[in-house]
């Protein structure tokens, strides 16, 4: 590092001795104040809400989002550090509090920016996004594969350019001279002209003071030199030494451990109970009876345990006693009738006219794809930690979206909001999972019937048949090839739609299309689940486009392509896949390959699947990964969360099957709601197109690609089409006529 | 009832039957440890007794007494600070949420004590006990490649330096 000026110390040593704020001037309303209390420590400056330097010249970034392995406590201070010109060595990373302060921010289209100021072409973007959000309550969430594509891009990479702005003016300022003969590099700027140089820490005090642009300038793709490369992440030392903390980690004085069992049957109420079963038992504290679930307290999770599978617990009947699986596909299928029948389905996709197409058709083809419910199961078991007083209460947890959480208790405990604190831990796998906030209702509850902090964990049993799942869905189409081998018409009818938008539309050049849907409620609790709607649509839309091309008699990649000459962006990353793949290179004998393309969270993905299957099983050798998300930040992250997305998806597709009986749960461990392992785990090869367009998602996107693009492959293999989901039902075989 | 936990004696008074894995977490703090499934099908609670990987969330501790338990706390080296499967799992960036790689790295660890140079097949054996629902597997597989080498070589300098072959 340069010399530092005499001045640098000078006032670095002014800083000494507290924390010091000053103007917000990039948002509206300034609140600098409180974000003080919250984020600032010894010898920091708040500069914006999103970045602190301290004295020692180190700099602070605040991130508003949970880190669940996707490696986003790395990524976004790295975008603000680029623009910011700031040493990536010396950056600290902070995780937002749980406070209203930071919310109605990270993703606000009013943030920094102001709505008049996002170029119209992202309009359509932000407008959906906060209608996901909206509906979601609270804004400080993590999902919807967003962080980087919009808190990174709206509030990060802009706050960082903000400050840097602030810094240079500053330095002109104090060194009178022209803010264009400076030059800022690695936390420091120097003056070549005249020699000097200085830390950021010299000039921040006087920075703070200035008034920070709105939209300043925003380095062009070429002048990155911290985006776009792969720096270790900063959460990972901590995972390889056992100190990373979870939820499930948090210690604190006095505090004692909680189980629960909630009623199988979603809604029932327990019935008052008997407790002279465990009234002898050592270290057996309290029984807290919740309505809907029984807990008990006591000074260890195997004393809990045990004490709450000794109780004689039962439940009152409910109307869904008798539920099954069955049961809801009849009722689905029910309601999809009358829907079509009284002309009143939920219109998604209307263009031109399938009827008119129809009418004439004389190649029609027919079929109607189910995928059953699927559970979360993060590794680390739901559970949260909470002390609750007359005038507060104060939460440890892993969560995806701590103020919808602290909302939530609020709400349960009728108090203020601002006096529900929240301490965001590490999570053990999201998935969207721990957006509800079930578990911290419950714990919150409890803690309220004592005078210690008490940490709730359910038992797997519990996490299992107590999640808000992926649902059950029935997926019909009817499509029409014209004598070209071209399709003129879609039909498509399913149950649900949540989010993506995009998870049911085809990329596919199809003049007359009808996409509609229909709700049909069911007993079953409803949950975010990684890539939600895609990890259904891109099964059923991506295996109906082999069945098409089976009719058409065309290879399914040359069917593809076909129908995607007015979509360069789909055709490149199609092209990618087959080509990386080695498409309709001669494959051994009982081997087959199948292809899958679908765009979620603003990436598109394409997939190959490479698969073999001797006698009646089935091993997935290889899968070809390409994907276009405009630019990857990090790339060797962006890499990981396509093969954690992949394996994620080849699980649901292989074994993943929760099924309803008795209007409860089946499964209850991994046992029975089986787990990808490590034998079973194929290769995964990642290609990333880069483009000019808005960034794309990373966390779920290529979860969706895996499912049609193994069952394509097993057709491709066996002549079977896989049209219900999961896999392992299926008796499979490969037919050696079919290759020959 | 004593136990030895990476070579410290402390001693306990809980119920001799609790498993193994409450008794690291939340009597003696150890929570680098995880509770993952209860029976054994998941790995998270992986820990070693006398070297040997084992599901600690079916083990009572009086089978654990008088055996040499190792937790992820357990296996860095004083002197030389991480162990190779450490630095090995910051150089290949396995962990994703990690919550289920204080197992995995036992159980790595428990397979490169007995296994110098595994193949895939060993490496296939020794972690399907052990989930990783962030399906990093195969940065996992990398890793212990990655560390199983290092090891090879740390070793190969010590017999040099010492002037004989084992």
């Amino acid at each position: 590092m340069g010399k530092w000026t005499r001045r640098a110390f000078i006032t670095t040593g002014v800083l000494t001795g507290g924390a010091l704020v000053i103007g917000v001037a990039i948002r509206p309303g300034n609140r600098a104040g409180k974000v003080k209390d919250l984020i600032a420590g010894e010898g920091d400056t708040v500069l914006n809400i999103w970045l602190k330097v301290n004295e020692d010249n180190t700099i602070t970034v605040i991130v508003p989002h949970a880190e669940m392995g996707q490696g986003v406590h790395t990524t976004l201070p790295m975008m603000l550090a680029d623009e910011m010109d700031a040493d990536w060595k010396t950056i600290k990373m902070l995780e937002a509090p749980g406070n209203k302060e930071y919310a109605n921010y990270a993703m606000g289209k009013g943030f920094l920016m102001g709505p008049k100021d996002i170029p119209s072409i992202l309009i359509g973007t932000v407008d959906g996004f906060f209608l996901t959000a909206t509906k979601q309550i609270s804004l400080q969430m993590t999902g919807g594969s967003s962080s980087v594509r919009f808190t990174g891009m709206f509030a990060m990479r802009v706050a960082g350019a903000a400050a840097r702005a602030v810094l240079l003016e500053a330095a002109s300022e104090e060194w009178e001279v022209a803010a264009e003969e400076l030059v800022v590099k690695n936390s420091t700027i120097s003056h070549p002209a005249s020699n000097r140089m200085a830390p950021f820490a010299s000039f921040v005090v006087k920075a703070a003071n200035l008034s920070q642009p709105a939209k300043p300038r925003l380095k062009t793709s070429e002048e990155f030199t911290i985006m776009g490369t792969s720096p270790p992440r900063l959460d990972i030392p901590s995972k390889v030494d056992g100190t990373a903390n979870f939820g499930i980690d948090v210690v604190l004085p006095n505090m004692k451990y909680a189980t629960i069992k909630a009623s199988p049957v979603f809604g029932a109420k327990a019935k008052s109970l008997e407790a002279s079963a465990i009234k002898d038992m050592p270290g057996v504290h309290k029984i807290v009876n919740l309505e809907g679930a029984i807990a008990v307290i006591a000074d260890g999770y195997w004393l809990a345990k045990n004490a709450l599978n000794a109780l004689p617990i039962e439940f009152d009947k409910s109307d869904h006693d008798t539920v099954g699986l069955n049961d809801i596909y009849d009722k689905y299928l029910r309601d999809m009738d009358i829907a079509i029948a009284e002309g009143n389905e939920e219109k998604d996709v209307k263009k031109g006219s399938i009827k008119d197409i129809f009418k004439e058709a004389t190649n029609v083809i027919e079929a109607e794809y189910r995928v059953p419910y699927l559970a979360h199961a993060t590794m680390e078991p739901m559970n949260c930690t909470a002390l609750v007083k007359e005038d507060g209460c104060e939460i440890w947890v892993g969560s995806q979206n701590p103020l919808g959480f602290a909302d939530s208790i609020a709400e349960v405990l009728d108090m203020d909001k601002e006096n529900v604190v929240v301490h965001n831990q590490y999570l053990g796998g999201g998935f969207g999972r721990r957006t509800v906030p079930d578990v911290a209702i419950q714990a919150a509850l409890i803690a309220k019937e004592v005078d210690y902090p008490v940490k709730l964990i359910w038992s797997r049993e519990e996490d299992i048949q107590q999640d808000h799942y992926r649902e059950a869905n029935v997926s019909r189409f009817k499509a029409s090839l014209n004598d070209k081998g071209q399709i003129d018409a879609w039909n498509n009818q399913f149950v649900f739609k949540h989010d993506p938008e995009e998870a049911p539309h085809i990329p596919y050049g199809v003049d007359n299309q009808f996409i509609h849907y229909t709700n049909s409620e069911t007993h079953i609790p409803w949950g975010y689940w990684r890539s939600v709607d895609s990890s259904m649509h891109a099964f059923f839309t991506e295996s109906f486009m082999d069945e098409l091309a089976n009719k058409a008699n065309k290879d399914p990649y040359q069917f593809r392509r076909e129908h995607l000459t007015n979509a360069p962006r789909f055709l490149k990353v199609l092209d990618l896949a087959a080509e990386k793949s080695n498409w309709g290179e001669a494959l051994p004998a009982n081997w087959g390959r199948g292809i899958s393309l679908h765009q979620s969270f603003g990436t598109i993905v394409a997939q190959v699947a490479e698969i073999e299957i001797v006698e009646d099983r089935l091993k997935v050798h290889r899968v070809v990964c390409a994907a276009d998300p405009g630019f990857a930040f990090h790339p060797d992250g962006f890499n990981a969360q396509m093969e954690s997305g992949i394996v994620f998806g080849l699980t649901a597709a292989l074994y993943g099957e929760i099924s309803i009986e008795n209007g409860a749960i089946k499964q209850s461990n991994f046992h029975d709601y089986q787990m990808l392992r490590m034998e079973e785990s194929p290769k995964i090869e990642t290609y990333i197109v880069t483009s000019d367009n808005w960034p794309g998602g990373a966390g779920e996107p290529s979860t969706p690609c895996i499912a049609p693009a193994l069952t394509n492959a097993i057709f491709n293999v066996s002549g079977i089409r896989i049209r219900e989901l999961p896999v392992k039902n299926h008796e499979l075989k490969a037919d050696p006529k079919i290759l020959g | 009832m004593k136990l030895n936990i990476n070579n410290t004696i402390h001693e306990v008074d809980v119920d001799p039957a609790t498993p193994l894995l409450w008794v690291i977490r939340e009597q003696l703090g150890l929570t680098g440890t995880k509770f993952g499934c209860g029976i054994g099908q998941c790995g998270a609670c992986t820990v070693q007794l006398d070297g040997l990987a084992i599901r600690s969330c079916l083990t009572p501790i009086q089978a654990a007494a008088d055996k040499e338990i190792t937790t992820i706390e357990g296996i860095s080296d004083q002197d030389t600070g991480l162990h190779a499967l450490q630095k090995a799992w910051i150089e290949e960036q396995v962990p994703q949420c990690g919550y289920c790689q204080s197992g995995q790295i036992l159980s790595a660890h428990a397979l490169l004590s007995k296994t110098t140079s595994p193949t895939d097949e060993d490496i296939d054996m020794a972690m399907n006990g052990n989930i990783c629902r962030c399906g990093t597997y195969s940065r996992i597989k990398s890793g212990i490649k990655l560390a199983a080498e290092e090891l090879r070589n740390t070793s190969t300098i010590k017999i040099l330096n010492n002037g004989e072959v084992d």
